[in-house]
């Protein structure tokens, strides 16, 4: 058995709370990711015997969607926004700066463990404080190098293993009553952010591409 | 004709996000009111008058939508989509965020007029904390009595199911995310059946976006004739329009349908930052054609946008000022839709490769014309041709621009680098 009896239990939960079994591969696979730190072959067999489903049509899942992964990562994710309204606004520095001070490339894992780190084109949907990121799938906007690094030294430090699963059915912990985090989509005037909004990057390469087998 | 705050009105009332401070400023009054005034014939026939246009992106009349179930058949499903992956949406999240409990609302009152006994919400992977939000917000309603069986005793039963994605802006796309949700890659279905007679575990489904279902209170309480009332002929009602880009106030404003966008812009926005002017905006999202200043005078209408070659579309504006690449904003497009195909298709799979290699040569000054010219030619095999509109909305924008701004594209062929780039550049310095 790889997966612990609380993610059993909660695989078991979805499983029966669906009109069919199949419909829980989703969240039986962020489960075993909120457990394990990432998607094992011997975790998709085993979701695949709870749903009674074959475990090919678990890793058939698994390899579609960009939040799933298959190999470890570090202890806290970083997920850039480098579509249009963040570029508008100054991602593009953003992810120069992301460069500099973790001393790796986007996709990448820091040396000490603590960051997985990436730029996407897949517009997060923080257009209103671009530009955007997502620490540990929570929103942080309006950024500028000096709150990204105000941010990310805060985590640094964290022993706590990223929360990069979730968990299915009820929250066990509270959520907070609003989601805003400091300067969260505000209808007042944000900060005026501390670069240009010069576009693009006229010549970096395409976003390193996450997810998608076959692609 | 501004600012209407019909779903917002209540935005920012203390603890609006749990039951409470929900009830507290009239909530759930509009499930009371349904299950007293209304059969669930009657109130399809409300939703209908109300003329309600779909808040996804495609704008389909939300009540011809409800009237394709067929008659006798169950048992049948309504999902929510809170998929909201369009680049520069934002305003299914705000209104989760504000207000769960507004949209649990409007869900089960869908829910009743459809007779649907098993709801799903539908929520994009990266809003973790808003599906947080939401199953909390769905226990504190099961606790309630608003969900379960014999809902405040109509007899309706109802459960609503939670359901997060995990990274798929195509399970946006109704049958890709029945597909989703009943655990498979979420790739589109063909068409017909549609979802209304075949769709979730090959029964009968509807699937309507947050915004549309937030509205279902307001059309119970106040009537079908009132909502009918307010925007335009073709697009009643209000719609929350997500702002962003080269603005001073970029964020999610509720307003009255028919306000020229100009209005939106300069009142509400707060116009061009740091002095700037408007060189081009997108008034649907990632998807639609760019429009021009001379458009500013357009009404927030679906129609007479559509008639000026674009689309309101998801309601998402994008305004962007004269140190905007266009050819830039196009390569960004354009790699989101190559990033996203699901790969069913060999027009988007293979088309948005292409757009996309192109797109970044010619951005980097690297592209001949020869090759410019190509992406007319790859853009036509795709648009009408994809299995999905994923593939022809991702010729849209590029191809709008390359219209538009056809000089701009032009002088980015063999020129090293972006033209514009450089100029923006010698203007900020």
């Amino acid at each position: 058995m790889t997966l612990q009896a609380e993610t059993r239990t909660a695989i078991e939960r979805a499983r029966d709370r669906y009109p069919h079994p199949r419909s829980a591969i989703l969240p039986s696979l962020w489960a075993a990711q909120h457990e394990l730190g990432l998607i094992t072959p011997d975790a998709m067999s085993e979701i695949a015997a709870i749903l009674q489903v074959t475990p090919s049509e678990v890793e058939a899942v698994s390899t579609f969607y960009s939040m799933y992964f298959q190999h470890p990562h570090g202890r806290h994710e970083v997920i850039v926004c480098i579509n249009v309204s963040c570029a508008l606004r100054g991602a593009e520095g953003i992810v120069a700066h992301l460069e500099r001070t973790l001393g790796c490339a986007s996709g990448e894992t820091t040396a000490d463990g603590a960051f997985t780190w990436s730029s996407t084109v897949e517009c997060l949907g923080g257009c209103g404080g671009a530009p955007t990121m997502q620490v540990d799938h929570h929103f942080q906007e309006n950024l500028t190098p000096a709150r990204v690094d105000q941010i990310l030294g805060a985590l640094r430090s964290e022993p706590t293993p990223h929360a990069g699963g979730t968990t299915i059915g009820p929250a066990p912990t509270e959520p907070p009553l609003t989601t805003s985090g400091a300067g969260e989509t505000p209808l007042t005037t944000p900060k005026e952010p501390e670069q240009s909004a010069i576009t693009g990057p006229g010549t970096k390469k395409p976003a390193k591409r996450r997810g998608k087998a076959g692609q | 004709m501004a600012e209407y705050k019909l779903l917002t009105k209540d935005f920012g009332a203390d603890a609006l996000q749990t039951l409470r401070g929900y009830e507290r400023v009239g909530g759930y009054q509009g499930l009371r009111e349904a299950f007293k005034k209304f059969t669930p014939e009657t109130l399809v026939a409300e939703v209908k008058t109300s003329n309600i246009r779909g808040r996804g992106g495609a704008g389909f009349p939300t009540g011809m939508k409800w009237s394709f179930l067929p008659k006798d058949v169950f048992p049948r499903y309504l999902c929510c989509n809170a998929d909201e992956s369009e680049p520069g949406c934002f305003k299914d999240r705000y209104l989760i965020d504000e207000s769960p409990h507004q949209l649990i609302e409007g869900l089960l009152i869908a829910s009743y007029a459809l007779q649907v006994n098993t709801s799903f919400i539908y929520i994009r992977g990266e809003y973790h904390d808003q599906r947080l939000l939401l199953e909390r917000a769905v226990e504190e309603a099961r606790a309630a009595g608003y969900i379960g069986a014999n809902i405040l005793g109509s007899g309706f039963d109802c459960e609503v199911i939670v359901h997060g994605g995990a990274g798929a802006y195509i399970c946006g796309e109704e049958t890709a995310l029945i597909d989703s949700l009943e655990g498979l890659r979420g790739q589109p279905r063909l068409k017909p059946p549609f979802p209304a007679v075949k769709g979730l575990y090959g029964q009968p489904t509807v699937v309507n976006n947050v915004e549309t279902l937030c509205n279902m209170p307001h059309i119970v309480q106040r009537g079908g004739e009132w909502f009918k009332s307010i925007g335009t002929e073709k697009s009643a009602g209000t719609r929350v329009f997500c702002c962003s880009g080269h603005i001073n106030r970029p964020g999610n404003y509720e307003m009255h349908l028919g306000t020229p966008i100009r209005e939106l812009l300069e009142d509400e926005c707060g116009g061009m930052w740091k002095d700037g002017t408007l060189k081009a905006f997108q008034p649907g999202g990632g998807s639609m054609q760019v429009l021009l200043p001379q458009h500013l005078d357009l009404p927030l209408d679906m129609n007479a946008v559509q008639e000026a070659g674009s689309s309101l579309g998801a309601g998402a504006m994008i305004f962007m000022d004269e140190t905007a690449c266009l050819v830039d904003v196009s390569m960004r497009l354009v790699d989101f839709y190559r990033h996203e195909s699901c790969g069913k298709c060999v027009p988007c799979r293979e088309g948005t490769y292409f757009e996309s290699e192109l797109m970044h040569r010619l951005e980097a000054g690297l592209a001949t014309r020869a090759e410019l010219a190509s992406l007319a030619d790859i853009c036509s095999n795709m648009d009408g041709r994809c299995f999905c509109p994923l593939g022809d909305t991702a010729t849209w924008f590029v191809m709008s621009a390359y219209k538009y701004f056809r000089d701009e594209f032009e002088a980015h062929c063999g020129a090293g680098r972006c033209p514009v780039r450089v100029q923006a550049t010698a203007l900020v310095a």
